[in-house]
């Protein structure tokens, strides 16, 4: 008799919980069919303060510079690849603004150079993009690179950012560039 | 006339867009005499939708294989190799990401915050070994969480803590949901990723920090069994709980207990409740003035901690970079003080100060409350623990104790009865 007591008790515990569990995923699940979220740098935001070299958990960042080549002006004298005052505009390593050197200038014709990211030596610190931010149109910007972006619960960087640049987007938002609207098939 | 009125100020409109937007390329894009072709500008995918659907489907065959191997072929040998399996996959394959521990977060976040919606992956994760453990014990914390299997892994010398000692350190984990709660519900932060020690183990990147933490959690766990799981672990609570009421929990022994005590110091958990001699019922009396004493002992202590706890609000608030950066600005002095990254940050987002100390009262308001709830659900742990240490509880075979015990299957070697 004491035993089916407590044995009913059990089960009369087990059945709440199990509606429990049932409800709170029925309500959550019904709202998640939208689809999953990814992190997106809003670049009319950021302030290039250097952070998303540091604080990514993937090493290096999974942010990285990406070039808006609709953006670019082709300059010679381009602010995101040379430093500020160089004395003469060769790719020269003691010229170069990327401290990884990431950034590959070649002619096209003249007086037009194109700027290309070398996504492997790229380590996301937006040195460029402030350069190309303050003297050029701004075609260089950091985003998140959505292949190498482990999408963490809580990320690291969006923590970190002191411009609260880092938001959760749908798939079909990720990849906002400042000034230019893109039509990309992802 | 209000026609033309609108048509009007859209021409306008068009105008300055245009305006604005020349203004922005200060170096219009050249014509190209030379056949120039322009590079796409690269947009990587993400890491497609499958591989989600891949890791839940994995987390569903860890853990029917491993409730096979603990309820059917009762081998420790299987826990063993699902643990290794578990540790290569979900640890250092997967990263520690997703997890179910962190998962309650999402969950909590989801429920709170209307605008944001929970992966379906994490939803999984949190739920499915949550119904594992309805049904069948916590087989998930035996060798499937990678956390869990990691500290199992490196149990080589186990001692027996203090009863009371497991009593006290036991309280933690629920302090640990409560505070993870209250930083997702306000959506601060993710407390239980940002100080899980085994993730940065697993990634191979923790800060130096990090890893001493981690790295003493594994050496301590060459002694004391799962020192995170039992102490710290707040999704650990809840499948303590859920566990209590399981249907098929672990049976020590395959048939009957004949009370040989040969098992009873196998669990290295102390999970292994003790057959208790037959004793007088209380008396009536004592039972009732004992049970008035607790229903007046709970709720004062939970009156009592949401007092103290909301004392703190404003400690617990800080956490928050938005409370934070609201204070840093109150104190700051352009005069003498360097700006921070976090004062440029918002200076040029172009937001006025009034608006952030708005924004940021309203997230203090919240803590204040949910540092109410979260002060008087500690009171409500600690009162109905002390309740269950006065509970008297028949008992007439050596069983597991079906909350603590995490199913590792240690003890079932040590029974010598066949099953039949």
């Amino acid at each position: 008799m004491k035993k089916d007591r407590r044995e009913f008790i059990n089960t009369c515990f087990r059945f709440a919980a199990g509606a429990s569990i049932v409800g709170v995923a029925g309500v959550l699940a019904s709202k998640s069919a939208k689809g999953d979220f990814f992190w997106q740098l809003d670049p009319t935001k950021c302030t290039q303060c250097g952070r998303c070299a540091t604080s990514c958990v993937v090493t290096p960042s999974a942010v990285k510079c990406i070039h808006v080549y609709d953006m670019c002006g082709y300059c010679d004298l381009c602010g995101g690849y040379f430093r500020p005052n160089v004395k003469n505009l060769s790719t020269g390593a003691e010229n170069m603004l990327c401290p990884t050197g990431a950034i590959k200038r070649t002619y096209v014709e003249d007086p037009y150079f194109k700027y290309e990211i070398i996504d492997e030596l790229c380590i996301g610190c937006g040195k460029c993009v402030k350069g190309c931010g303050a003297f050029g149109n701004g075609s260089l910007q950091l985003q998140i690179s959505h292949d190498l972006c482990v999408n963490c619960n809580e990320c690291a960087i969006a923590r970190d950012c002191p411009s609260d640049a880092f938001k959760r987007v749908p798939l079909e938002e990720a990849y906002q560039f400042a000034g230019f609207k893109t039509n990309k098939k992802i | 006339m209000k026609k033309i009125f609108s048509l009007f100020s859209l021409l306008v409109l068009l105008i300055i867009d245009f305006a604005a937007f020349a203004q922005t390329q200060r170096f219009p894009r050249p014509e190209f005499e030379s056949g120039y072709t322009q590079p796409v500008t690269s947009m990587p995918e993400p890491r497609a939708g499958i591989f989600a659907l891949v890791d839940v489907l994995l987390l569903i065959a860890a853990l029917s294989l491993i409730t096979w191997f603990i309820h059917k072929k009762r081998s420790r040998t299987g826990v063993v190799i699902t643990s290794l399996f578990s540790i290569v996959y979900f640890g250092f394959l997967r990263e520690g990401c997703v997890c179910s521990v962190g998962s309650v977060q999402n969950v909590v976040l989801a429920l709170f915050n209307p605008g944001y919606h929970i992966p379906l992956s994490a939803l999984a994760f949190f739920v499915i070994p949550l119904v594992y453990t309805l049904f069948f014990g916590r087989t998930f914390c035996a060798g499937v969480c990678p956390l869990g299997a990691v500290q199992d892994v490196f149990l080589l010398r186990p001692i027996s803590l203090k009863k009371w000692l497991q009593k006290v350190l036991g309280l933690i984990p629920w302090i640990y949901l409560g505070l993870a709660i209250l930083y997702a519900a306000t959506g601060t932060d993710f407390i239980i990723c940002r100080y899980d020690p085994f993730v940065g183990i697993f990634r191979f990147n923790a800060t130096f920090f990090m890893f001493a933490i981690g790295a003493a959690f594994l050496l301590i766990s060459v002694f004391i069994a799962r020192p995170y799981c039992r102490f710290l672990c707040p999704y650990g609570v809840i499948l303590n709980l859920v566990s209590r009421v399981s249907k098929n929990h672990l049976s020590i022994t395959p048939a009957s207990c004949i009370q040989c005590k040969l098992c009873e110091n196998s669990c290295p958990l102390d999970a292994i409740n003790k057959p208790v001699e037959v004793k007088q019922m209380e008396d009536k009396r004592s039972a009732t003035r004992r049970f008035i004493l607790l229903g007046m002992i709970i709720p004062a202590l939970m009156i009592i901690g949401g007092w103290v706890v909301s004392n703190f609000h404003e400690n617990l608030a800080m956490v928050n970079s938005k409370v934070r950066l609201a204070n840093e600005l109150l104190h700051f002095n352009s005069n003498t003080m360097k700006e921070s990254l976090e004062i440029e940050g918002f200076r040029t987002s172009g937001k006025t100060k009034e608006e952030l100390y708005l924004e940021s009262a309203a997230i203090l308001k919240q803590f204040y409350y949910g540092s109410w709830m979260l002060g008087a659900f500690i009171g409500l742990v600690f009162g109905l623990s002390l309740a269950g240490l006065t509970r008297y509880r028949y008992r007439e075979d050596y069983e597991a104790d079906k909350g603590e015990c995490v199913s590792c299957a240690r003890c079932l070697k040590y029974c010598p009865v066949e099953s039949n």
